[in-house]
């Protein structure tokens, strides 16, 4: 039976040798940026700093930074409304991103984004977008023009459990494995859509979707970067050979609110409880901490490395937000100006 | 030279001339190998299985591929059969082809060309028979085609091909479209250009893609009144040319619009009110629009007729207000 195959071929992911001690320290180092990174957007929100609405990825940073290892500048990722993670992953850069949520004309996007569409094409970061599922076909687009330009290059698609109920997976599972296109579809599955419940909406295995075509499919603990790694490695593999699509659910919790405004909105109302979202924080779950644990037991980091990597976010992330803050306001004419490129026989 | 073709035979030799041009054109959509409607036929045997493809019925897919293969590099030219059909598409023609250059700041540009039919008149029904264009034009960044003769047909796919920014291209249901004088090979129609195509000195008629044929009908039948009626064909909605719309009403003094689309909020209510902000001062009389009305399309043949824009209901529009000034209305 095709499921057979497709868990033997998970277990052969598996058994692959994990990061060396020196990866393992890079993956160390992108997720301590993402949650220090995410840690000051989420102050300066509260603060009431930003303009608009910021949903942060606190706790799930595995994932990114797990599959993002294995991309190049040349590769694709589309994203979510929750991408700060997948674009600083995919190597975009601290300084633009944060100078587009604070509305900025240095924003990477000019200030016409803001934090739920930070982009950055010339990286092969296609866009996180406020459309729940629209990176799904995006990225196939990608991944078709992948396969054309015949170079071992593949789009990875980021959406959530929640995007997972939009027809769009259906469509794209189907068209992608008869294509036999290089896409690696990451589904994170942090047990919310919004405020609702995962199991609430969503039936059967979110995995098994993939597996009725016959996708190769991998389950992985999206707290474990090691594991997201090895998954990732395998599915990368296979669409730089040619070998078509695959697909990775990665489970995951997600830390702070859907979004920072979350409290207000819902006015006392509850979906989860605290003692659920402090066993998340512990080290035993943590994705970073759990990482950190990792490099100490191993030796391949002692606590004055750590700390030195510690001070060193901190300096990026400090930097960002002066550079950010003493930006230029967005200029207001590019609403009108940047709606299309002129130059139809006109 | 001219040729004389049929509008569909003119969208296959565009598609045919682009394909050839650059190797980053694609086309692909539901039976686009076989062309059912025509204007695709010839090129999956000509350019082969990377160039065009048969997709599954997956219409939120093919628009969203779209821009992807956009952000890519490639220009996707999508068939999407019926302009109704943009609807379960209309993710990624809404919030994303119209949006993401604005939205990255202007680092993605988003060739993609769109071709559909639409329209009534051949008992196809209410779910086939739009004239879908209204919502694109609302959007803001898509270009809005609706060529009435086989040559602009040509040229304004060619120079939608060439673009860089979405463009939908609609193709007049049904029977290949008419037939007309095609220049041979390089034949640009510029965006936002309209065409003259008939002068007059009375009531000025905006008539629109197929409506184009039944305006100049009417035109014929008012000259024999005594009544001179010029019309005008905007060939693109979206980019609009207000320009000679403008210098025929300040001419003429009346406007009748004749849109295949329902009347809330369609193109004929948006040219209105462009010609009421902009000029009038020159209006003797309210401007008419000759639309269809609020209704789904009708199966029936009979009722078709009854409900889209025709010769006649142009004709009345014309003369409820030809000759009439300020002075006579006030
Ligand atoms: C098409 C669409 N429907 C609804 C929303 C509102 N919305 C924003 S995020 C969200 C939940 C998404 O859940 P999931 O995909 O699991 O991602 P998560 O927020 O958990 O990261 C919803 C319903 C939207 N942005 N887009």
């Amino acid at each position: 039976m095709a499921t057979t195959v497709i868990d033997r071929r998970t277990e052969q992911a598996a058994l692959r040798s994990g990061p060396s001690s020196a990866e393992l320290l890079e993956l160390y180092e992108r997720m301590l940026l993402v949650r220090r990174v995410e840690e000051r957007l989420r102050d300066d929100s509260a603060a009431g700093k930003l303009p608009g609405a910021v949903h942060l990825y606190i706790g799930e940073e595995a994932v990114a930074v797990g599959v993002c290892a294995h991309l190049g500048d040349r590769d694709y990722v589309t994203s979510t409304h929750r991408g700060h993670g997948h674009f600083l992953a995919k190597g975009g850069d601290v300084r633009a991103m944060m100078a587009e949520i604070w509305a900025k004309e240095e924003g990477i996007c000019r200030g016409m984004g803001g934090s739920m569409h930070v982009a950055d094409v010339s990286k092969g970061i296609l866009g996180a977008n406020g459309i729940v599922g629209a990176g799904l076909a995006i990225a196939t687009g990608a991944a078709f023009g992948a396969k054309l330009d015949g170079e071992g290059k593949l789009a990875a698609c980021f959406f959530g459990d929640g995007a997972s109920n939009q027809g769009v997976l259906m469509e794209t599972l189907n068209l992608s494995t008869l294509w036999e296109l290089p896409v690696v579809f990451v589904c994170e599955n942090n047990t919310f859509s919004e405020f609702t419940p995962s199991r609430e909406v969503t039936a059967g295995r979110i995995a098994d979707r993939a597996r009725a075509f016959a996708m190769p499919t991998a389950e992985v603990d999206g707290n474990d970067v090691v594991a997201v790694w090895r998954a990732a490695a395998d599915a990368v593999e296979r669409a730089r050979s040619g070998g078509g699509p695959s697909f990775i659910e990665a489970h995951t919790y997600r830390i702070q609110g859907h979004f920072e405004a979350e409290a207000f909105v819902l006015s006392g109302g509850r979906y989860r409880d605290d003692e659920e979202i402090a066993a998340w924080k512990k080290e035993e779950k943590d994705p970073v901490l759990r990482c950190r644990a990792t490099l100490l037991a191993s030796g391949a980091a002692d606590e004055a490395a750590l700390r030195a990597i510690e001070a060193r976010v901190l300096v990026q992330v400090d930097d960002a937000v002066r550079f950010a803050e003493a930006g230029t306001p967005a200029d207001p004419a590019l609403a009108e100006t940047l709606m299309f490129v002129r130059d139809e026989g006109a | 030279m001219v040729e004389r073709r049929r509008l569909i035979q003119a969208v296959n030799d565009a598609l045919f001339e682009e394909m050839e041009r650059d190797p980053k054109v694609l086309v692909y959509g539901e039976d686009v190998e076989l062309s059912i409607t025509g204007d695709m036929r010839g090129l999956h045997e000509h350019f082969g299985h990377d160039r065009i493809r048969n997709t599954p019925i997956c219409e939120a897919t093919l628009t969203g591929m779209a821009v992807g293969l956009a952000s890519v590099g490639y220009h996707a030219v999508v068939h999407m059969m019926f302009s109704n059909f943009f609807y379960t598409g209309m993710d990624a023609i809404g919030n994303q082809m119209a949006k993401l250059r604005l939205m990255t700041g202007g680092q993605v540009e988003l060739p993609i060309t769109i071709i559909a039919g639409y329209g009534g008149g051949a008992a196809n029904a209410a779910q086939h028979s739009d004239s879908a264009y209204p919502v694109l034009m609302n959007l803001g960044g898509v270009n809005v085609l609706t060529p009435s003769t086989p040559a602009d047909a040509k040229g304004l796919l060619k120079t939608a091909i060439r673009g860089r920014n979405p463009s939908f291209f609609l193709e007049p249901s049904g029977r290949g479209g008419e037939v007309g004088d095609v220049p041979d090979g390089e034949h640009l129609v510029p965006f936002g250009r309209a065409a003259v195509r008939r002068e007059g000195g009375d009531v000025t008629v905006l008539s629109i893609g197929r409506m184009v044929k039944p305006a100049l009908a009417a035109a014929d039948a008012l000259a024999g009144q005594g009544v001179s009626v010029e019309v005008i064909d905007p060939r693109t909605l979206v980019p609009f040319d207000e320009a000679s719309l403008l210098a025929s009403v300040e001419k003429t003094g009346h406007l009748v619009v004749v849109d295949e689309a329902r009347e809330c909020c369609g193109a004929a209510s948006q040219i209105a009110a462009v010609v009421a902000e902009k000029a009038f001062h020159a209006l003797e009389g309210p401007i008419r629009r000759v639309t269809t009305p609020n209704v789904a399309m009708p199966y029936a043949p009979n009722a078709e007729r009854h409900v889209i824009p025709g010769e006649e209901r142009i004709v009345a529009a014309v003369l409820s207000l030809a000759g009439r000034t300020h002075k006579a209305t006030a």
